[in-house]
C-alpha cells in the first residue's frame, strides 16, 4: 500500500489538470494497462479496474487501489505524462491492446527462427524488441507486419490478422524497413508525396518533411541524399499515412553516434503523437532511451520482458568489481576461486559481476594486502545496461 | 484517392522515372531510330521481296522497327525495372501500404506502353516524312488495334519476365537472349524472303513478335486492302499475353531475393 500512495503521489504531480477527458487510465485484473479516454475504458475490455483516475465532476481521483506494482505505475505515469505534454483529445487514443501474439513460431526448414513467443503491446506504448542478430526480431516484425507468413500461433495487430488482412490493414499501419529501397529517380516530396496517396488519412508532405528535418533537401533526388538522409526518408514514408501503429525495425543500425541521437529525437516525436511504436534494435541502450517496455529474444526465444529498471531488477549480480590485474608469481585460484560473482579478463584488467559486492570486495582487498600488493583503480558500480544484456543473452553479439 | 486516379498517378510517376534515366530512354527510343537510318542507309532504297510484297527497304524497315521499339520500351524495359526494382526492396517497400498491387503492376505496363506508343508513333511518323512509306487513313485503326495488343502483350511478357528472373542482374541477360533472336527470325531485322530454312519460319510463327511485326507491317503496305486486320496473327499473340498473365500470377514475387547482390550489398554494409 505504501508503494501505491508513492506512485499515487507521483502520478498526481505529475499529471496536473492537464488531460482532458473523463478517464484516462486504469490498470486491469492482469496487470496490464489499460489507457483509453471516455467512460467505459475499463468497461470496454471486461475486466474490472484496480486503480482508475479520472475527473469525472471532480478534481483527479485516485480509487479502488489494492495491488498495483511500482514498475507498472511508472509505466502509467511517463505515459500519462506524455499524453498532458500533448494535450491530446479523447480521439487521439485508442483503446486496449494494440498488438497480440501467442506461441509465435516461424520455421525455415528445420531451423525455428521464432519459437514460441507470446506477448502483448498496448495502444500507445513504445515496445521494443531487442537481441542480437538471428535472434528473431525482424522475423517476428515481418510477421505482425504481413510481410511474412508465420508457421503457427495466434497474432492480431489492431485487432487483425496481418497473414489475411488487407488493404484497410496496411492503411492503419506503418511500416520503416530494415532493406526497403526508395525510388532514387524522386526528389524527396515527390517520393512521399506518391507512396502517401493510398493512405485514407494522411500527413502533409512538408510537416513531414520537417519533422524528420530534411526541409533543405525537399526538392532534392533521393540518389543524391547520405545513407543517413535516405534512412529518414524511411522514416517519412512510414508515417505519410499517419499511421496508429509504427514498427521500426532497426532504425539507427549503422548510424553514427550523433545520427543515432538525432533520430531518437525524431521517434521520441512520434511517441508524443500518441502512437503505438514496436521497434526492434541490437542497441540496449536505444531500447532503454526510447521504449516503455522491452522484449528481449535470443535465439527465437524471450529471454527477458519488462521495463529497463524491471530488466535490471531481474538479475541476481547487479555490481561490477574491476581492477588492473598486478603481476603475480602464483595462480590466480587463490584469488578467483572464493568469489561469489563471475570474474573475466579483459586487457589486462579483470572484471568481476557479483550479486554480494561487499564479500567479494573484501576477499579481494584481503588477497592484495596479504601480498602486498596495490589495485590499480579498483572500482565498484552498478552493473551497465550493456552488461544485463550480456547476461540475458547469454553470449556476446555475434558480428555478421 | 480512388483507384482510377491512383492508377493515372501511378502512370505519371513512372513515365518520370523513364524520363529521369537516360539510358532506358535511349534503348528504347533512340536506338530503333539509329538502326532506321543505319538500315536504310547501308541496303539501300531498292525494293525487295518480303512477305508482304515487292516494296522499299524503307517501307520493310519501318514498321519492323517501330514494332521492335514497342517490344524494347514493354518487355525488356519492364522485365528489367521491375527485376531491379524488386532487389533493391522497393517492391517490398509498396506491399507494405494500402496500394493495391495490382495498381503498382498497372502503373509500370501502362507507363511502358505509352512510352512504347510515342516510340512507335515516332518512328513511323519518320518513315513515312523522311523515306516515303505508304500510309493510308483507312489503315490507321488496323494499325492501332495491333499497337494495342502487341504493346499489351508484350507489356505482360515483361512482367513475366521479372517473375521468372533471379535476380535483377539475371534481368537484362534474359531479356537480350530471348528478345533479340526472336527480333532475327521474325521479320525485323532481316526479312525471310521466301527463301529462309522452313523450321525457323516455324520458330518465328510460334513467338509473338512476328507476327507483332507482320501485322503492323500490313497495315502499312501498299498491296493490303483495307481494314488489313489479320485476326489469326492477333489471336496468336493474345495467347502469348495470357501465358505472360499466367506467369506472372503464378511467379511473381515482392521480396527480395535472398542473397541478391543488392540485398547483400546492403546488409553487409549495415552490419559491418
Amino acid at each position: 500500500m505504501i508503494g501505491d500512495l508513492v506512485a499515487h503521489h507521483q502520478l498526481e504531480a505529475s499529471l496536473g489538470h492537464q488531460v482532458r477527458g473523463d478517464r484516462v487510465c486504469g490498470v486491469a485484473e492482469d496487470h496490464r494497462l489499460e489507457t483509453g479516454l471516455g467512460k467505459s475504458s475499463s468497461a470496454d475490455v471486461g475486466v474490472e479496474p484496480r486503480a482508475v483516475f479520472g475527473n469525472n465532476g471532480s478534481p483527479w481521483q485516485w480509487t479502488h487501489v489494492t495491488d498495483c506494482s511500482t514498475p507498472r505505475l511508472e509505466i502509467v505515469r511517463h505515459r500519462l505524462a506524455r499524453v498532458a505534454a500533448m494535450n491530446l483529445t479523447a480521439d487521439r487514443i485508442t483503446e486496449g491492446a494494440a498488438i497480440e501474439v501467442r506461441d509465435l513460431v516461424k520455421h525455415y526448414g528445420d531451423t525455428k527462427a521464432v519459437d514460441g513467443v507470446s506477448f502483448a503491446v498496448d495502444a500507445g506504448e513504445v515496445f521494443a524488441i531487442l537481441g542480437p542478430n538471428g535472434a528473431g526480431k525482424s522475423t517476428t516484425v515481418e510477421i505482425l507486419e504481413g510481410h511474412r507468413q508465420r508457421s503457427s500461433g495466434d497474432v492480431a495487430v489492431l485487432g487483425l490478422d496481418p497473414a489475411t488482412a488487407g488493404r484497410a490493414f496496411r492503411d492503419r499501419i506503418g511500416v520503416v524497413l530494415q532493406e526497403a529501397g526508395i525510388d532514387r529517380e524522386f526528389t524527396v516530396r515527390e517520393v512521399i508525396d506518391l507512396y502517401g496517396a493510398p493512405y485514407s488519412t494522411r500527413r502533409p508532405t512538408d510537416e513531414l518533411i520537417e519533422l524528420v528535418e530534411l526541409s533543405e533537401k525537399a526538392d532534392e533526388r533521393v540518389a543524391r541524399l547520405s545513407g543517413g538522409q535516405q534512412r529518414r526518408v524511411d522514416l517519412a514514408l512510414g508515417l505519410v499515412g499517419d499511421p496508429e501503429v509504427i514498427f521500426l525495425d532497426e532504425p539507427t543500425t549503422g548510424f553514427d553516434p550523433a545520427a543515432r541521437r538525432r533520430s531518437w529525437d525524431i521517434v521520441r516525436n512520434l511517441t508524443s503523437l500518441g502512437k503505438t511504436v514496436v521497434l526492434t534494435t541490437h542497441y540496449m541502450e536505444e531500447a532503454e532511451q526510447l521504449a516503455d517496455r522491452i522484449l528481449v529474444l535470443a535465439r527465437g526465444s524471450i529471454v527477458a520482458e519488462g521495463t529497463a529498471a524491471e530488466l535490471r531488477s531481474g538479475l541476481d549480480t547487479d555490481s561490477k568489481i574491476t581492477f588492473g590485474l598486478p603481476a603475480v608469481d602464483e595462480p590466480l585460484a587463490a584469488l578467483l576461486d572464493p568469489l561469489v560473482g563471475t570474474s573475466r579478463g579483459r586487457d589486462r584488467r579483470l572484471e568481476i559481476l557479483t550479486p554480494a559486492p561487499t564479500a567479494d570486495l573484501a576477499h579481494i582487498t584481503a588477497w592484495a594486502t596479504a601480498r602486498g600488493l596495490e589495485l590499480e583503480s579498483l572500482t565498484v558500480s552498478s552493473i551497465d545496461l550493456e552488461d544485463v544484456y550480456l547476461q540475458l543473452v547469454g553470449e556476446p553479439e555475434v558480428e555478421a | 484517392m480512388n483507384n482510377v486516379s491512383l492508377l493515372l498517378l501511378h502512370i505519371r510517376a513512372q513515365n518520370r522515372i523513364f524520363w529521369r534515366v537516360p539510358i532506358g530512354a535511349f534503348f528504347a527510343l533512340a536506338l530503333p531510330v539509329v538502326m532506321l537510318v543505319l538500315f536504310v542507309a547501308l541496303f539501300g532504297g531498292d525494293e525487295f521481296t518480303t512477305e508482304y510484297g515487292f516494296v522499299s527497304r524503307a517501307q520493310f524497315y519501318t514498321p519492323a522497327l517501330a514494332v521492335f521499339s514497342a517490344a524494347s520500351a514493354t518487355y525488356t524495359n519492364i522485365g528489367i525495372n521491375l527485376a531491379t526494382r524488386r532487389d533493391e526492396g522497393i517492391l517490398r517497400r509498396v506491399r507494405g501500404t494500402p496500394l493495391p498491387p495490382w495498381i503498382y503492376l498497372g502503373g509500370v505496363v501502362g507507363s511502358g506502353v505509352y512510352v512504347a506508343m510515342m516510340g512507335t508513333a515516332f518512328m513511323t511518323a519518320l518513315g513515312v516524312v523522311a523515306y516515303g512509306v505508304n500510309i493510308e487513313l483507312a489503315k490507321v485503326p488496323a494499325m492501332m488495334l495491333t499497337f494495342v495488343v502487341g504493346s499489351a502483350v508484350f507489356a505482360m511478357l515483361g512482367v513475366a519476365l521479372a517473375a521468372m528472373a533471379s535476380s535483377a542482374s539475371a534481368a537484362p541477360a534474359l531479356a537480350n537472349a530471348t528478345l533479340l533472336p526472336m527480333a532475327f527470325i521474325s521479320n525485323v531485322f532481316v526479312s525471310f524472303e521466301g527463301e529462309a530454312p522452313s523450321w525457323l519460319v516455324l520458330a518465328g510463327d510460334i513467338f509473338p513478335l512476328r507476327h507483332f511485326a507482320l501485322s503492323y507491317g500490313e497495315a502499312l503496305s501498299p498491296f493490303s486492302d483495307a481494314p488489313a486486320i489479320v485476326w489469326e496473327r492477333l489471336g496468336v499473340m493474345l495467347l502469348w499475353g495470357l501465358l505472360g498473365a499466367l506467369v506472372a500470377w503464378r511467379k511473381f514475387r515482392w521480396e527480395p531475393s535472398v542473397g541478391s547482390s543488392t540485398t547483400r550489398g546492403r546488409r553487409s554494409r549495415r552490419q559491418r
